[in-house]
């Protein structure tokens, strides 16, 4: 099976390609760009006016299977990450039960590659239960398949074990990922602590509240020698922490959602739950500083945390609301603006969401190197099209841009040779499960 | 009233609007002292108060500015509704607006309950009790009519609000109000009760009870949730808040005397306000309670779509 992606603009960030050319597809691996000796091919897809890169990588999804499967689960997930492009997304421990042991992040592989749309890397829990208590057998998950460490959800609050859980996953070169979030200082606050808290009356998430434990934890991940990688960073404060942390030559990564650099918490004015995650959307100020953030490369990563909820656990009132955003079919328009506004070309973008991730958890994935996996994400970087929420492929609705133009396009997603999505729909036989 | 289907809060109102339901208000004072209390204005209206929040005045005002005007109110009251049962905010408001009530009064610890529910009930108008630490427009509507009644006009008077200002939807509600009305506020209270950024209101913000004193045509004291107090380790104890925040002989002698009173209540006595000062000349906080059925009867006509010559 020959696949040509003719006339597309190929941008590969791992191997520096930037050029117009063809790219070809044999069994499943990528085979050659440009000229090829591959013979006729089988099928052609013309990708004029299009970009061509790797299949995304979204290093922080919720597919709450097992446990919340009305929320979402790993079909519906697989399906809203290749209508977003993403070929490859690590899912996060705090399904029911929690991924703390292996049997748990096998059968999540096990059903996503059943599923067979999208790769899927669970990141094991750190502490059992996520109690923040005892750490699991991270040496197992790992066997298992578990990518990276987290409690993401609930913080490592506890700083004796976040210190032992750093020590212990340095040891065996495993990265923690924190869900930064001092909850002593964030209570029962549903946005963040400001004007915006103080004009709604609703209690707020001060930005100390992820400044404190970040900079508590860079101390502990320079005492341990660990890989400390921040979620979902917010803040002003916090990117700060991290730029000095990565001067100083410490393992520090973070990644970026979109609504953080997207959206600020005027978002939630009028008491919009859809616009209600944690962290939460901070000010200006802070979305400005993410954003610069991304330029300078102290953020290496764009992962959404998309989180999907029913509808009932939205619409019950600003404060009550669950907290998350879906964010995997929006991911890629919504970086595009990056480039729009000059912020990074085109292919340092595209090494956020492909490269890089792949590089912090040794995936093999996010590259269009010869032999490599034929996962690929075509699309139309200038074309507009309103979101509506009832078309979004993933069972969570909940998004603040229902109603909103986007700019930029998936056309193809291409899953090891296979195309899974094409202009809207998903196609091949995933479309018939 | 037009242009009026909802009261959420001040912050939807403008000062004609203020100014049309405090002089609506005054229009109705009358009724209230008359030995036969009634006016068939709101006669065919259903009214219905739902409180998911403990009160007693609020809901017993908006009860007898109801039935003085001949509307049919309903009480519910959290501890007997159907929410005890597990059914949701939502299917609770929609169950009583399928009902064909006009008016839902919503009270609920909830900042943006009413703006929450009106989003799904289409036919009815809601009148914010009271949400969360958000607004409390009719309280605001009471005290403009008592000030009023004091001075004709609210126009160029000092009001201190002092106390938890943080959990306080009364003082939100003021601090909206008076930019609209053309009066300030100074606020008093330890960091620990004040709300982010609260200065970006147009409000003076003191921590030193005293040094707020002078100058002020008001003293607006704001009840003390003691629990929460100490709980949320706001303030160490009742005994240093009352020191502190208290309002005394001593202290409202410095205010000087012509400066009034007022509390939205319930009044602690010996904890925000001490007894003599409660009951002073310069109290003004029986008026708040008498003017507050009044205001409640101007609303409720305006959102029954009443009350307006056009």
């Amino acid at each position: 099976m020959i696949l040509r992606i003719q006339n597309g603009h190929i941008i590969d960030p791992a191997n520096g390609i930037d050029r117009i050319a063809d790219l070809w597809v044999r069994d499943g691996v990528i085979a050659a760009i440009g000229e090829s000796d591959c013979g006729p091919a089988d099928q052609t897809i013309d990708a004029g006016g299009c970009i061509v890169c790797p299949g995304l990588i979204d290093m922080h999804v919720h597919l709450r299977e097992p446990g919340q499967e009305w929320k979402e689960d790993i079909a519906s997930g697989s399906r809203a990450a290749v209508a977003g492009g993403v070929t490859s997304m690590c899912c996060m421990p705090n399904t029911g039960p929690h991924i703390d042991h292996a049997g748990i992040a096998l059968q999540i592989i096990a059903r996503a590659k059943q599923v067979g749309l999208c790769n899927v890397y669970p990141i094991g829990a750190v502490t059992k239960n996520l109690d923040g208590k005892e750490l699991t057998e991270m040496r197992e998950l790992s066997r298992a398949g578990c990518v990276a460490f987290s409690d993401d959800g609930m913080p490592i609050w506890h700083a004796g074990v976040m210190r032992k859980s750093l020590e212990y996953a340095a040891s065996f070169g495993f990265m923690i990922i924190q869900h930064a979030e001092e909850k002593m200082l964030t209570g029962n606050g549903a946005i963040n602590e400001g004007w915006v808290s103080t004009q709604l009356g609703v209690a707020g998430m001060p930005a100390v509240g992820e400044d404190s434990m970040i900079a508590r934890d860079i101390m502990l991940a320079e005492l341990s020698g660990a890989r400390y990688h921040v979620a979902h960073i917010s803040t002003k404060g916090a990117v700060e922490l991290v730029r000095q942390a990565r001067g100083k030559g410490l393992k520090v990564t973070t990644e970026a959602a979109p609504h953080h650099f997207a959206l600020t918490e005027e978002a939630v004015l009028g008491y919009n739950a859809d616009a209600k995650m944690s962290p939460p959307l901070r000010t200006e100020e802070d979305r400005l500083a993410v954003i610069e953030g991304l330029r300078d490369g102290t953020i290496d990563v764009i992962a959404t945390d998309h989180a999907p909820h029913h509808e009932d656990d939205k619409r019950c009132g600003l404060s009550c609301a669950a907290f998350g955003i879906v964010g995997l079919e929006t991911m890629l328009p919504l970086s595009l603006q990056l480039v729009r506004d000059q912020v990074l070309e085109m292919p340092r973008l595209l090494a956020t969401m492909t490269c890089n991730p792949a590089r912090l958890l040794g995936l093999k994935a996010g590259t269009l190197s010869i032999g490599a996996e034929a996962d690929i994400c075509i699309f139309d970087p200038e074309k507009k099209w309103t979101l509506d929420r009832k078309k979004l492929f993933s069972k969570g609705k909940n998004t603040p841009w229902h109603g909103m133009e986007m700019t930029g396009q998936v056309t193809h997603t291409i899953k090891a040779g296979q195309p899974v999505f094409s202009h809207g729909a998903i196609v091949g036989e995933a479309a018939y499960e | 009233m037009k242009g009026m289907k909802h009261l959420f809060g001040i912050a939807g109102l403008e000062r004609h609007q203020i100014e049309y339901l405090v002089n609506l208000g005054d229009s109705f004072i009358d009724i209230n002292r008359r030995p036969i209390k009634k006016a068939p204005t709101l006669r065919g209206k259903t009214i219905i108060n739902l409180f998911f929040e403990n009160s007693t005045r609020t809901r017993t005002s908006f009860e007898i500015a109801g039935k003085r005007l001949s509307a049919d109110v309903i009480n519910i009251s959290a501890s007997t509704s159907a929410t005890k049962k597990g059914e949701t905010l939502l299917d609770t408001a929609l169950t009583l607006a399928a009902m064909q009530p006009h008016v839902v009064v919503i009270r609920h610890s909830l900042a943006g309950t009413c703006e929450f529910l009106a989003e799904h009930l289409e036919h009815t108008a809601i009148v914010n009790a009271g949400d969360g630490a958000h607004e409390h427009p009719t309280q605001i509507l009471t005290d403009l009519l008592t000030m009023k009644q004091a001075w004709g006009s609210p126009e160029g008077k000092v009001i201190t609000i002092v106390g938890d200002i943080s959990h306080s939807r009364v003082a939100r509600s003021h601090l909206l109000a008076a930019p609209k009305m053309g009066y300030r506020i100074r606020l008093v209270a330890p960091k620990t009760l004040l709300p982010s950024q609260v200065e970006r209101y147009g409000c003076e913000v003191f921590h030193d009870f005293d040094a707020a004193l002078p100058g002020s045509d008001a003293v607006y004291m704001l009840r003390v949730q003691t629990e929460r107090l100490t709980d949320s380790c706001s303030f160490p104890s009742i005994r240093e808040y009352h020191e502190a925040y208290g309002l005394n002989m001593k202290r409202l002698r410095a205010a000087g005397s012509d400066c009034l009173v007022m509390h939205p209540g319930p009044m602690n006595r010996g904890v925000e306000i001490a007894t003599d000062v409660a009951d002073s000349l310069q109290s003004r906080v029986l008026d708040q309670v008498e003017m507050g059925v009044a205001i409640r009867m101007a609303v409720l006509t305006a959102m029954c779509g009443g009350g307006e010559t056009e």
